[in-house]
């Protein structure tokens, strides 16, 4: 059911352009980094559906897929750039989230797991199935993005998709001081008192579902220019619970956590290639064992890392 | 054609109703997603396959199978979803996704990822009524079905430990101020409800003539679905959304030649109804 994060395509090729001649890192280190800040970012949005508002999500390709669809369409069919495709794709892929979180939400918590597990499904479907959408071959002829009159590198692209995690994060850190972000902690920790204190409980689940949802239309717009080609099953169920690992893994609800865990998961099917046959096998008992004993995540609030932190780095420098 | 299809609806249907059963039982009990339901399933198709090639003899596989899973089922209670009662429901959703992740994986690794034929004789033979025909593995699957849903409703409405059972799914906090052991009820439904899933397993095996490492990946979901479009917890609808779901699929593929994927159709049923009853065809709010 699960894959680990797809293979990087082989498309990196060492010295291409000026930003291959005098940059340290290869074309397949480049292709892992580029990976793996797109999974962050899709973890850090689905951190802000299952993380902030406390909605579990089991169909968060889905909109990552939208994403992809909607920019590879737009490139490809309607010749736009991709300076306006991508913001595009993260504005339908939002929209699409609005349309199927209201009645998504009106069911309640593990009804809701299992309907965006549904809708991720059904979207895999239509994609494999209408010739609309290009069928099992998926989209092809994608290119990277053009700037000052030329195609972007594989490192500035890198750059790109790394100023545009940064941002995300600020913005993150802004929201979660804002009232937004106390009315979702506020439903995340007891929703009936929260909608007894008068908070719009509706509202405020579906404004995270948008935002988590165009985030990762985002994120699907970057892959598809980064992988040029996109097929189904690049957004099927078993890549949702790949991004959930990702969320869980590195902390739930922390800022930093969606992250820690996508470098760490993104990371470790490429460096476990010695031991090819048993990955996935390693892949699903470090998540049963991470669960298990540290279900708070690496970076919550009471993993041994934190503590550790907490009592030998944090407490003594306050002291001084 | 329209009997025959019927037949074959039903049969897939049973097998359904066998490993959504035991989803639902533990849903209804610890409220736990339990994903890793599928890899006891497969588990008891495995152990069921083992044991009929040492012994020979179908239905002493069919029970042995059905035991594997239950202690398998027991372990994965007492060691993994017992402590992780306390915490966010997310957490042993996704231990379950990791196990089931790593028992598909095992099974790849110790038996192989070819799949393994099944042929036993069961000595059933087939039934051909005019141009209604049933095939042995048919029978099969319905009567052990059958069995097994009379031996459950017997179990649940006749005997203490049965009523114990429902009364912890009400509310196992007052059950157990009442001095029910409310462990050990858990545990004899996770007992039951793995015996199933095994059951199942054997009989996939056996009616598909195989049994492969992936064999739990299409019913990990389509059972969850089947088990909200009955309304999580509730046993009658499980049973019912699972011989809907068996229809639907054989009719629409079977007869309609709709292009689409026989595995979508039980989440598409599981929406529609959604919109219209948001806890399922026979839940409660």
């Amino acid at each position: 059911m699960i894959s680990p994060p797809p293979q990087p395509s082989p498309l990196g090729g060492g010295g291409e352009g000026w930003g291959g001649s005098y940059c340290m890192i290869s074309g397949y280190h480049i292709t892992i980094l580029i990976t793996i800040v797109i999974y962050a970012i899709l973890a850090h949005s689905l951190n802000i559906i299952t993380g902030h508002a406390g909605q579990i999500s089991l169909g968060h390709a889905a909109f990552f897929g939208i994403g992809a669809y909607t920019s590879a369409m737009l490139y490809t069919g309607a010749g736009l750039p991709f300076w306006i495709s991508v913001p595009l794709a993260a504005l339908v892929a939002g929209i699409v989230g609005a349309i199927l979180g209201i009645p998504c939400l009106r069911v309640r918590d593990d009804f809701l797991a299992i309907t965006t597990m549904g809708i991720n499904f059904v979207v895999e479907a239509v994609f494999l199935y209408l010739p609309f959408f290009g069928g099992a071959m998926g989209i092809g002829g994608i290119n990277l993005p053009n700037w000052f009159g030329r195609e972007m590198t594989k490192p500035e692209y890198f750059l790109l998709i790394l100023v545009v995690f940064v941002v995300l994060i600020l913005l993150d850190r802004k929201l979660g001081r804002s009232w937004i972000g106390l009315a979702w902690a506020s439903i995340r920790e007891d929703e009936q008192a929260a909608g007894a204190m008068g908070v719009d409980i509706v509202r405020f689940k579906v404004v995270a579902f948008v935002l988590g949802s165009a985030i990762a239309g985002l994120a699907g717009g970057f892959y598809a220019h980064f992988l040029t080609f996109i097929m189904p099953q690049n957004f099927g169920f078993g890549q949702s619970i790949v991004i959930l690992c990702m969320v869980v893994f590195g902390g739930i609800g922390t800022r930093w956590g969606p992250m820690i865990g996508a470098i760490i998961l993104g990371v470790l099917p490429e460096i476990s290639r010695p031991i090819m046959e048993y990955r996935i096998l390693i892949y699903g008992v470090l998540l049963l064992a991470m669960m298990r004993f540290q279900p708070g995540g690496l970076l919550g609030s009471e993993s041994i890392l934190t503590r550790t932190f907490r009592r030998y780095v944090y407490r003594p420098w306050k002291r001084e | 054609m329209l009997w025959q299809q019927l037949a074959n609806g039903i049969a897939i249907g049973s097998v359904y109703a066998l490993i959504s059963l035991g989803l639902t039982m533990v849903y209804g009990i610890l409220r736990i997603l339990h994903i890793a339901h599928a890899g006891i399933y497969a588990l008891g198709a495995y152990v069921g396959l083992l044991s009929f090639r040492l012994i020979g003899e179908f239905w002493l596989s069919l029970f042995i199978g059905m035991a594997g899973a239950a202690v398998a089922g027991y372990l994965v209670e007492r060691f993994l979803y017992t402590p992780l009662l306390h915490l966010p429901r997310i957490a042993p959703l996704i231990v379950s996704i990791g196990l089931f992740t790593a028992m598909e994986e095992t099974f790849r690794i110790v038996a192989g990822p070819h799949t393994l034929t099944y042929n036993a004789r069961i000595g059933l033979g087939d039934l051909s009524i005019g141009r209604f025909h049933l095939t042995e593995t048919q029978i099969l699957i319905l009567l052990v079905t059958l069995a097994i849903l009379i031996f459950l409703w017997a179990f649940l409405t006749k005997t203490r430990t049965g009523l114990a059972m429902r009364a912890c799914a009400q509310d196992a906090e007052t059950t157990s101020s009442f001095g029910v052991n409310v462990s050990a009820i858990i545990a004899v439904n996770f007992l039951i409800g793995s015996a199933m899933a095994g059951a199942a397993g054997v009989l996939i095996g056996v009616y598909d003539n195989q049994v492969w490492p992936t064999m739990g990946s299409v019913p990990a979901y389509k059972a969850l679905a089947i088990v909200v479009l009955g309304g999580l917890g509730n046993i009658p609808g499980t049973v019912l959304a699972s011989i809907i779901v068996g229809l639907a699929e054989t009719f629409f593929i079977g007869i309609l030649a709709i292009p689409f994927p026989r595995d979508a159709v039980a989440f598409i049923a599981m929406i529609f109804v959604l919109m219209f009853r948001p806890y399922g065809l026979l839940g409660k709010a």
